[in-house]
């Protein structure tokens, strides 16, 4: 058996969703890979190369589906991935042998030579699951692992049976008849033990709960802004601020001294001097600035919000708010999983508009998405505003926040009523709580701040860079004359604020920074903020938009934009 | 025993299912979460205002809405 005469070309991971094939993809090949406990984590494929025997093989990792008859895009992807495949590496969750052998049964179906990972059986003990593996493999007739993505435990295995896989002959059966042969099979190999419920299992079933879910849901929401401001604070008050004002202010004051202040190159890279000091908060030097904004009053933020959502992630407690704020949800064209990419949005808007895809209509997916690019401020811009209005006492904060998300209620609502089409139910797997791994958790957090900087940093240089060149040459003034009329008129902003919304399109962070040196009034900072937040999402949130939902919807979207933003900065500036 | 459908159960009642309406698309998609009829199924909670119905069937817990919910029949245990 397994002496197939084509060489094997290519190899797909497909299995239901939140098994842990992600996981197995990275054990499998070392590429690094967003994993999480949640279904959906994974909404396109993701490709590599490993090496067997000696030859290359492509492996592709496959959006989870429970069925070969996709409901949603993610779904439809791994589908269509099928067709072309040499081999299949079947994911099954060990712990949930019955209703995963569904797909394996479709999968069979197809005649593709196939292999099978019982994947998460380092947690079969502690759930009072025994399955007998060989027993499985005779009445499958393909080759089955016990394998722990987790642990890595059985992955060599896995590898070696790669080129023992073999085909198996089973015509395509009816829907029932598939039932009826799972039955039979798990009540011969699996046997499960009575135990007690555990500490997690009783908090499983209480956050999901119509009364104490909510008394969770607002503890977790509590916790998690104590623990995101404390360790945002903490690195910049006690770590980067003394950092960058002992060690990195001295060797700028010598530059400074050497490039003689107003000479064109100073106050390109030292900016201007503040009553004869270099002020890394207004100078606006492309050495000054520009470093201090993203790695002093950004960058801690963006690392303590990433360490909580990737806890959360992984924990398994996401799904469980999305059910309790199904309801809200409804109200606004979505229902609750529409959560996931929102909470995702809060990081950066691009993987929230991406992640999008787990849900099932075009309808859903544009109201998620113009909803994510108006009224989800990225993490960069909420430690800016934090860091730009904190000092004027919490309230003002809160007071940004409170408008975007009246904003974000009355726009999904306003979505909901005029977009033709009705919003699909909630339909939703959640997964057991799991305590995360330390080790993949710390390397989830330290890709995605890996992936903020290499993003930010040349966009933030290169901004300061151009405004302050464009300072020099007077096109600056020039360009602030124009525009400048309608935003004094319409926000009570200086017409230099203009930049602000320019350099927004490019970078939140940055173009919020560039409001410190203006001298505004709390009122202008405010609505700035707001306007910021809700005006031109950043252009790679631009891109990504146009890509997942194409020119006509980011049209309609743009426009939804600008109207609503002209309305509400100039709502709050009439207010206030 | 009279049937109820998942809307009408207490939380924290079980049962076992007894029909499921919606057509096979529905029934299918349900069963391949585990959920189908003749399955031991637990109401883990109930939301006001016709909101999801979240249920444990196995070790698998799904949450429904509400539309779906009311088309799972079922027959529930005696306390």
């Amino acid at each position: 058996m397994g002496n197939s005469e084509q060489k094997i070309k290519k190899i797909a991971l497909i299995g239901n969703p939140n098994v842990g094939k992600s996981v197995l993809f990275s054990r499998l090949t070392g590429v690094r890979v967003l994993v999480s406990n949640y279904p959906g984590t994974t909404v396109e494929f993701l490709k590599s190369k490993i090496t067997i025997d000696g030859d290359e093989v492509e492996i592709v990792d496959l959006p989870g589906t429970y069925s070969l008859e996709p409901n949603v895009p993610a779904e439809e992807v791994a589908v269509k991935m099928l067709t072309d495949v040499d081999l299949i590496i079947n994911v099954i969750d060990a712990t949930n042998l019955e209703r995963n052998l569904y797909l394996t049964m479709e999968l069979l179906e197809t005649k593709h030579p196939m292999i099978i990972a019982l994947n998460m059986s380092d947690e079969l003990k502690h759930r009072g699951i025994s399955i007998n593996k060989d027993d499985l493999e005779k009445l499958l007739g393909v080759k089955v692992t016990l394998t722990s993505g987790i642990t890595g435990v059985g992955i060599k295995q896995l590898k070696e049976n790669i080129n023992k896989a073999n085909p198996v002959n089973v015509a395509t059966r009816t829907h029932q008849q598939r039932w009826i042969e799972i039955g039979t099979i798990v009540d011969k190999i699996q046997r499960l033990s009575h135990r007690h419920h555990t500490f997690l299992e009783i908090l499983e079933d209480a956050s999901v709960n119509h009364w104490w879910g909510f008394v969770i849901a607002v503890g977790a929401i509590f916790i998690s802004f104590k623990v995101v401001r404390f360790i945002g604070e903490g690195l910049i008050n006690y770590v980067l601020d003394p950092f960058f004002n002992s060690i990195y202010l001295p060797f700028l004051e010598y530059l400074s001294g050497l490039l003689n202040s107003g000479s064109f190159l100073h106050s390109i890279l030292i900016g201007h001097l503040i009553e004869g000091k270099i002020d890394f908060q207004q100078s606006m030097g492309v050495l000054t600035t520009a470093p201090y904004v993203e790695l002093v009053m950004v960058f801690p933020y963006v690392l303590a919000f990433y360490l909580l959502l990737s806890f959360l992630e992984d924990s398994g407690y996401i799904p469980r708010l999305a059910l309790l704020l199904d309801n809200i949800m409804h109200k606004l064209g979505l229902h609750g999983f529409a959560i996931i990419p929102v909470l995702l949005g809060f990081g950066c808007n691009v993987p929230g508009i991406l992640g999008t895809r787990i849900l099932e209509s075009k309808r859903e997916r544009f109201i998620a998405s113009t909803l994510i690019s108006i009224g989800i401020p990225c993490a960069a811009l909420q430690a800016m505003i934090v860091g730009i209005l904190g000092g004027f006492g919490g309230r003002y904060v809160a007071l940004v926040y409170a408008v975007l998300f009246i904003v974000w209620l009355f726009l999904g609502a306003a979505m909901n009523y005029f977009l033709k089409g009705y919003s699909p139910e909630l339909f939703l797997e959640i997964p057991p709580y799991r305590m995360p791994s330390l080790k993949l958790l710390l390397k989830k957090v330290f890709y995605r701040i890996r992936g903020f900087i290499i993003e930010a940093m040349p966009v933030v240089l290169a901004s300061v860079l151009v405004i302050n060149v464009l300072q020099q040459i007077h096109l600056f003034e020039f360009i602030s004359g124009l525009f400048g009329p309608v935003l004094s008129f319409v926000f009570g902003l200086p017409k230099e604020a203009i930049w602000v919304l320019i350099v927004g399109i490019l970078r939140k962070d940055i173009a919020a920074g560039m409001l410190i040196p203006l001298d505004l009034t709390i009122k202008q900072l405010v609505i700035a903020c707001v306007v910021l937040s809700m005006s031109f999402p950043c252009i790679a949130t631009f891109v990504i938009f146009m890509k997942e939902l194409g020119m006509k919807r980011l049209i309609q979207a743009t426009m939804i934009m600008l109207a609503i933003t002209m309305l509400v900065g100039g709502a709050l500036n009439m207010m206030m | 025993m009279k049937r109820i459908s998942l809307i009408k159960m207490k939380a924290r009642q079980t049962g076992t299912i007894l029909e499921i309406e919606g057509g096979s698309a529905f029934e299918k998609r349900l069963a391949a979460m585990g959920i189908s009829i003749g399955k031991h199924v637990t109401k883990l909670s109930a939301f006001v205002m016709r909101g999801p119905v979240a249920i444990k069937v196995g070790r698998t817990v799904v949450a429904l809405g509400y539309g779906m919910a009311s088309k799972v029949w079922v027959i529930p245990n005696k306390k």
